[in-house]
C-alpha cells in the first residue's frame, strides 16, 4: 500500500527542484491529495503540470492509488 | 496512422468530444455521482448554470481505457470544452473559484452563485453533512 512519504520521495525524485506535500485523504492508503511546487512548472499549463505529476506514478493511478488529487504551482 | 479505425469505442467517444461543446465524462449521472470527484465537479458545473452532456463511464471499463488514452489523463472526471481537455475536479474546481470556468464555459454566472465551488463530500468521506440553518449562529 503506498504511502504518502513514498508519494512524496517518487515526485521529488522525478521532477528536478520539486517539493511536494502529500496527504492521505481517507486515511486509507489509497486516496492521496498532492501539494506540488516545481521550477518547471513556470512554463507549462495547469492541464501540463498536472500530466507531469500524473506521469511519474504512471499506471498506479487507478491502480494501487485510487485518486490523486493535485495541486501545482511554479514557486 | 490511418483514419479507418477498428476501436469503435475510441471512435465514439471522439465522436462525442466532438459533438457536444460541453461535456463531462464522469463515474456515475449528474443525479447520481458514484465518486465524490464526479460530485464536486457536477456540483461547480451546475453552479455556473452552463448547459453540459455527462457520459457514465462506469458501464464498460473499456471507455476510461480508450478515454485515458485519447485524453493522455489518468484519472476521471474528465472536462472537455469544445473539443479540448479543460482538466479534472482539481483544475474544474480552481477555475470555477476563479472566474475563469464561466468565461471558458462563455456564461455569466449567476448573481448567486458561491465563491468557493459547491463543496461535495470527498470519496470514502462520511455521507454528505446537512447543515442545521436553525442553529443560531449570530
Amino acid at each position: 500500500m503506498p504511502t504518502t512519504d513514498e508519494l512524496k520521495l517518487r515526485i521529488e525524485t522525478a521532477i528536478p527542484g520539486a517539493s511536494a506535500q502529500v496527504i492521505d485523504l481517507t486515511g486509507g492508503g489509497d486516496h492521496f491529495r498532492a501539494s506540488v511546487v516545481a521550477p518547471e512548472f513556470a512554463d507549462m499549463s495547469r492541464i501540463e503540470q498536472h500530466r507531469r505529476v500524473y506521469a511519474v506514478f504512471g499506471p498506479d493511478i487507478g491502480g494501487p492509488i485510487h485518486a490523486l488529487s493535485l495541486e501545482t504551482r511554479a514557486e | 496512422m490511418s483514419e479507418t479505425t477498428e476501436n469503435p469505442i475510441r471512435e465514439a467517444i471522439a465522436e462525442a468530444i466532438r459533438d457536444h461543446e460541453v461535456i463531462l465524462f464522469m463515474k456515475g449521472t449528474p443525479e447520481r455521482p458514484a465518486c465524490g470527484f464526479s460530485a464536486r465537479t457536477v456540483a461547480a458545473l451546475e453552479a455556473t448554470q452552463a448547459p453540459f452532456a455527462a457520459v457514465d463511464i462506469l458501464p464498460d471499463p473499456r471507455i476510461r481505457q480508450e478515454l485515458s488514452a485519447l485524453s493522455n489523463w489518468p484519472t476521471i472526471p474528465q472536462l472537455f470544452v469544445k473539443g479540448e481537455l479543460v482538466g479534472g475536479c482539481d483544475i474544474v474546481t480552481e477555475m470555477y473559484e476563479s472566474g475563469e470556468l464561466a468565461e471558458v464555459l462563455g456564461v455569466e454566472p449567476p448573481a448567486n452563485a458561491p465563491d468557493e465551488a459547491p463543496k461535495a463530500a470527498e470519496p470514502g468521506a462520511p455521507p454528505l453533512q446537512i447543515d442545521n440553518n436553525l442553529v443560531d449562529r449570530s
